[in-house]
């Protein structure tokens, strides 16, 4: 009995979770197109995003490049099909694998950065500060960091998968003596607009994600440092989770639309 | 007292009530705030004190009651207008609450950002940075990060930032606790040059009797949540009422 009062609570506090996570993008898309736009702190918080995961990023895509190539060669000339090497990276890495795991390391680095960032800053009063002010802290702090995540979020991601197909380049040149023109030749040749259109559109999603929850976390911290840790601990888990639902409903969508 | 009956307050609570669910933090408490004077309110450690000033500005909303600032009820007023009248009442954090990821500079220049028109009333942003800095003696500061200086520094820099406006009411939630009785006695020679300076009225929320005796002109009591009792500071250190009594021992 005792047990099943628990998961009930629990499953209760789940939604009204998900209800006030709802809430706020609701009032971040009120402030969004309300005067006086931030455009200055817009700024700083997208260079700052963009200049902390650009290194992360570029090893993550190099490494998968190279790993998910090595990997996929024996298989591949098992069949005789080396030849499709180019166009099978090219279209799994700008479909799937590198929108999902760079945001997955993006939601580690940018969401937690802003959890603990926001949460220490509602912790120590500095929000309420900005607010007696007569500052809107909301506008000042929250939806400069959402639209700075949802501008920064497909740059990275193309970036990455750039980066990655080079790292994939590489190993065909070495093993399969492709040459790179030949290799990035394929990869277009391969790739087409229901390809790149929905993975950029998927992207931008999952750049709001990462600065909601972020955001979300950090706005509504509990006090004390523990809120803090908890903060940043639950705005990656959170946002992990988030953006498989929302790269399940994309492919659903793409599915439709595209007939993939 | 007559004389204050006629006058006016500036910030006026009334019967006000709040509760975190079963705690109910304020019951019932009542505060005038004249033109020109140093009230201080005194309470034990979660109290309600922070929790008080705070529904002042409001950062939290009361269950019940009604604030008068400046014959405005600030509960039911609008967003723009409460932004407003924010910038007229100086508001110094327990902690501090400086801005950690900006310098001392930028932290002072903070308020000033949407009060163009303001600003435009005194010469520059820059000017008033500096005066404000000069008035808490750290005008070298200015470059530095909050996390450089001293808690002493830290509590200046926020007071600076405070008054920045040149607001006429001026809150301070406990100015003194945490730091060194030298440090303290500085700040509260500081508080009262501003006073002299500015012509402001303060309402100075604090444990500390010797911060109490030297500044206040009035002094109220906040005890299980009401305004239990209001007077000098001479008629309640000598009181024979034991509650009362318990906050002056050492
Ligand atoms: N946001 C909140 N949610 C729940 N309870 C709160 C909240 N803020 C304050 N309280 C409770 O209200 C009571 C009064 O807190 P408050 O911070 O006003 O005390 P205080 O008088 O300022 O004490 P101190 O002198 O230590 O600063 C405490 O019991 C505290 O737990
Ligand atoms: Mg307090």
């Amino acid at each position: 009995m005792a047990k099943s009062t628990s998961i009930k609570t629990r499953s209760e506090s789940f939604f009204t979770e998900i209800g006030d996570m709802a809430l706020f993008s609701g009032r971040f898309f009120k402030e969004v197109f309300s005067q006086p736009f931030e455009f200055k702190e817009l700024l700083r918080q997208s260079y700052n995003i963009g200049n902390r995961s650009l290194l992360l990023v570029g090893v993550t895509g190099f490494i998968l490049g190279l790993v998910f190539t090595l990997q996929s060669r024996p298989t591949l000339m098992e069949f005789g099909a080396e030849s499709w090497m180019p166009s099978m990276v090219g279209i799994s890495i700008v479909r799937e694998i590198g929108p999902v795991i760079i945001a997955l390391i993006c939601a580690g680095r940018i969401g937690s950065g802003i959890g603990a960032e926001l949460g220490s800053m509602r912790v120590t009063e500095q929000i309420d500060a900005m607010e007696v002010s007569g500052n809107n802290p909301f506008k000042y702090l929250v939806v400069t960091r959402i639209l700075a995540t949802t501008l920064m979020l497909p740059l990275l991601i193309i970036m990455g998968d750039v980066i990655a197909l080079f790292g994939s380049a590489i190993i065909e040149n070495l093993k399969g003596h492709v040459s790179y023109m030949l290799y990035f030749n394929q990869v277009f040749d391969a790739l087409s607009f229901s390809d790149i259109i929905p993975a950029t559109v998927k992207s931008v999603f999952f750049g709001f994600a990462i600065g909601l929850v972020g955001c979300y976390k950090g706005y509504n911290c509990s006090k004390g440092t523990v809120g803090v840790g908890e903060a940043s601990n639950s705005a990656v888990v959170y946002t992990s989770m988030l953006l498989f639902v929302i790269d399940f409903i994309a492919v659903f969508v793409t599915d439709i639309f595209f007939e993939i | 007292m007559d004389s204050k009956e006629n006058l006016k307050p500036v910030l006026e609570l009334r019967s006000l009530h709040k509760s975190f669910g079963d705690n109910h933090v304020l019951v019932d408490f009542n505060l005038k705030l004249f033109e020109g004077e140093n009230l201080v309110v005194m309470g034990k450690s979660g109290s309600g004190k922070s929790v008080m000033v705070k529904c002042l500005v409001g950062l939290i909303q009361p269950d019940s009651g009604s604030i008068t600032i400046k014959n405005q009820d600030i509960i039911t007023m609008g967003h723009k207008e409460l932004d407003l009248l924010r910038t007229e009442i100086g508001f110094l954090f327990q902690g501090s609450a400086l801005y950690d990821s900006m310098t001392v500079r930028e932290n002072l220049e903070f308020p000033l950002r949407r009060q163009t028109h303001k600003v435009a009333d005194f010469e520059s942003t820059e000017a008033l940075v500096r005066e404000a800095l000069e008035n808490v003696g750290l005008s070298d500061t200015m470059d530095l990060m909050p996390a450089e200086l001293s808690g002493g520094m830290q509590r200046r820099v926020a007071l600076a930032r405070a008054l920045i406006l040149k607001p006429k009411i001026i809150i301070y939630d406990e100015p003194t606790t945490g730091l060194d009785p030298i440090t303290a006695k500085e700040i509260i020679e500081l508080m009262r040059n501003i006073q002299k300076k500015y012509h402001t009225s303060s309402l100075i929320i604090t444990h500390d009797v010797d911060c109490a005796r030297v500044i206040s002109n009035r002094m109220i009591l906040l005890v299980d949540g009401t305004n239990y009792v209001e007077g000098s500071f001479d008629e309640l250190s000598n009181s024979k009422d034991p509650k009362v009594q318990a906050f002056f021992k050492n």
